[in-house]
């Protein structure tokens, strides 16, 4: 039967139930194979015109209504083509899914907004779009964030530092890195690439820092638009106990305005947007930017207080 | 995407937003019959999908028809930017009497489209935002009730814009709001939006960008405008080099080789994806190295697609090594893209070992990779060789003063050694070998 749904303190956790909307897929099916093999608790699948079929043991229906019907279902991860991907995201948010990972990438920006603008007027969360998910290290994923099950494991193992980053690669990169040292992951959200994303940094902040098990941040950020500084000011307004570290790529693009690389959220439209402009206004915030990614765990460690090489 | 002045122009005419009296000309000649048609003095304007117009000298004023075609003459060959201009805009020139900004943009923060209004026009609206924050009116809107006028007038109002005037502005700013959604504009712009001195309004100029991701259904507006679909209205235009890598990228639809960029240094670079990209070419550079091209190869590309990228990068002109480079991948294959890669060191007549500095990518098929490259002698690393350590080493074999075509085996013993047949044992476990 299907009961309230909730999203726990730091998005995701054992008891997290989600469907996959677009599940059959061919990206989607590796997901969810990705997904059920790390842990997650995957309750259905959506795919119009489908119903009856299954994904790896997950039944596929054809609409969410008749997902929720017969489970609880606390968040949708949506793969859809980005001709559907609205209304996809609209389905899943009348609902009533509170967190929602788009996938998806080349969504117009206009779309995207209309899916905010709704999953906020019903109390529901987006990740993404243009992102990897979310990862509890050890607890859960939702997404293709870390790959594989056995991959993941590899990059991600549990640990204090929470991650959060406008690029999917870069997420287990950093995430691995933090791994190696001994550090490991509270949880690591892939923000998303694009210009306009459902949560930004300083919006996941409050949920981090109601977090136990983190103790300190890291964020990847990279040229355009206005999340650093964003952040920046959050760090300021809030007397924060999290250190952050943060890493800036897409140093180069500041010589060649009006050009995108990466994401399409790269774009240097105006002088704020730039990386150097950022990097003035994190560290203006008391946010340590690091020039290179192995250079991270001996900051975090070296802002936590304890001694590099002390594992947590 | 951005419009030229004259196709924004349409855009808003379309949409019933008054426009003063112009038309578009491709020649001299068609610039004098405007001209003549407005039968007042104009100003002529150079179509370019760049700013700095009136700096550049792209920007005239005539009195008479053949002032006009005179000037159209030498605009029309006049390169600003680095751009051709498309044609001349010949526009009338009445006299006005007070200038407003008007434009619709998204704000990433608040996450909702937003007007931006103010009483001081045809300036930098940044500018005015920093001298004058308190004639700048705001206010943002929703896009998912239908627009309602009275957002436009509110943020009129915001400013003191009262009286008739604000009843001539609000229909403007409105439609300005309907056509941004209407046709997926990420900025559509007024600037200046003139008053006249028999106190109507009219655009003077426009500027307007389209989202390129809703190009496919804003199809009908572009065939309207006379926009191509392979028209890529970038910052600048792209060079052979690059139309050669979206080539590569759109004959095989497996995987990306993605946003093939040329740079002039002698370190080609095959690198992904998305941020990793990012990440390695500030590598390189803060190493000191030159790379020639930017890449994003990625989502689990072909051993043809990672082979035509590697032959293109390899064929630039004063590349003189590649680097292969990601991020931890876990849908993109470590071993396809070490077969594309080699495939294309050896069908171009190159020792793989040679040409290629590094191979760094770690994840997904990584040992098979490994074994791939060791067989050819190619120095590869794994995840316990951080991004910027990988780019490193990249740079020091390229920029070692005389190192000529042939590896140096007193540095690295394992890169000249000849191909072998047996995969060794020991990278089973991670392949923590190669420090170089």
């Amino acid at each position: 039967m299907a009961t309230a749904t909730s999203v726990p303190g730091m998005l995701i956790d054992a008891d997290t139930t989600f469907i996959v909307q677009g599940i059959t897929g061919r990206e989607a099916v590796n997901l969810t194979r990705e997904c059920l093999d790390y842990g997650s608790k995957i309750v259905g699948g959506v795919t119009p015109g489908r119903r009856g079929r299954e994904v790896h043991g997950v039944p596929v229906y054809d609409s969410v209504a008749q997902v929720t019907a017969e489970h609880r279902v606390d968040g949708a991860v949506v793969t859809v083509p980005p001709t559907f991907c609205k209304d996809a995201v609209l389905e899943a948010v009348y609902a009533g899914v509170k967190l929602v990972v788009v996938v998806t990438e080349r969504i117009p920006r206009g779309d995207v907004v209309q899916m905010i603008e709704a999953a906020d007027a019903e109390g529901a969360r987006i990740i993404g779009p243009n992102c990897l998910g979310i990862i509890r290290p050890g607890v859960a994923k939702m997404g293709g964030i870390g790959g594989p099950a056995r991959d993941a494991a590899k990059a991600y193992a549990p640990g204090s530092v929470g991650v959060m980053s406008r690029s999917g690669g870069m997420t287990t990169e950093i995430s691995s890195t933090l791994t190696a040292a001994g550090l490991g992951v509270s949880t690591a959200v892939s923000i998303g690439g694009d210009a306009i994303i459902g949560s930004s940094y300083a919006e996941l902040m409050p949920l981090f820092e109601a977090d136990e098990q983190t103790e300190a941040i890291v964020v990847y950020s990279e040229p355009g638009g206005r999340m650093e500084a964003e952040l920046a000011r959050w760090v300021s307004d809030h007397s924060s106990r999290l250190p952050i570290i943060a890493f800036m790529a897409g140093r180069f693009m500041d010589e060649m305005p009006g050009m995108s690389f990466g994401h399409a959220g790269t774009i240097v439209e105006g002088r704020a947007d730039t990386a150097a402009e950022k990097i003035v206004r994190l560290e203006e915030a008391g946010i340590r930017v690091a020039q290179e990614i192995a250079e991270i765990p001996d900051l975090v460690r070296e802002r936590l207080g304890t001694a590099p090489g002390a594992a947590s | 995407m951005r419009l030229f002045e004259y196709e924004s122009r349409q855009v808003l005419a379309r949409e019933g937003v008054p426009l003063s009296e112009h038309g578009f000309a491709r020649s001299e000649q068609e610039a004098r019959e405007i001209a003549e048609r407005i039968g007042r003095p104009v100003v002529v304007k150079s179509q370019v999908l760049t700013g700095g117009r009136m700096k550049a000298g792209g920007v005239k004023f005539a009195d008479t028809p053949e002032e006009a075609a005179a000037h159209a003459r030498a605009i029309l060959q006049l390169e600003i930017g680095g751009h051709m201009p498309r044609g001349v805009l010949v526009d009338s020139r009445a006299p006005i009497a007070q200038e407003y900004y008007a434009g619709v943009i998204y704000d990433g923060v608040r996450k909702r489209p937003t007007f931006v209004f103010s009483d001081m026009g045809g300036i930098d609206i940044e500018e005015v935002a920093e001298t004058h924050p308190e004639r700048i009116g705001r206010g943002h809107f929703s896009m998912l009730l239908p627009f309602m006028d009275f957002r436009a007038k509110d943020v009129l109002a915001s400013i003191g814009v009262t009286g008739r005037d604000l009843n001539r502005l609000t229909p403007i700013l409105s439609r300005l709001a309907r056509l941004f959604v209407k046709y997926d504009m990420t900025l559509a712009e007024i600037n200046p939006l003139a008053k006249l001195e028999d106190g109507s309004f009219v655009a003077v100029d426009a500027h307007m960008d389209m989202e390129n991701e809703a190009r496919p259904r804003q199809r009908a507006l572009l065939e309207d405008l006379g926009v191509g679909e392979d028209e890529t209205r970038e910052a600048r235009e792209p060079t052979r080099f690059e139309i050669e890598g979206e080539r590569v990228d759109s004959v095989d639809h497996r995987g990306v080789a993605g946003n093939v960029t040329e740079f002039d240094g002698n370190l080609g670079l095959v690198i992904g994806a998305g941020g990793g990209s990012l990440t390695l070419f500030d590598a390189v550079r803060r190493h000191g190295g030159h790379p020639a091209n930017y890449c994003e190869i990625g989502g689990n590309p072909s051993v043809s697609k990672a082979a035509n990228l590697t032959k293109l990068v390899l064929s630039k002109p004063g590349v003189e090594k590649i680097a292969v480079m990601m991020s931890i991948v876990s849908n993109t294959r470590v071993d396809i893209v070490a077969r594309g890669v080699i495939k294309a060191c050896l069908e171009l007549g190159h020792d793989p070992a040679e040409k290629i500095a590094i191979f760094r990518i770690p994840g997904a098929w990584e040992e098979e990779g490994f074994k791939i490259l060791e067989r050819y002698g190619v120095e590869y690393a794994d995840r316990s060789v951080s991004m910027h350590e990988a780019a490193r080493r990249a740079v020091e074999k390229v920029s070692g003063d005389g190192a000529g075509p042939t590896p140096s085996p007193a540095e690295d013993p394992g890169a000249g050694a000849p191909p072998t047949e047996d995969p060794p044992e020991r990278l089973a476990g991670s392949g923590e070998r190669i420090e170089g």
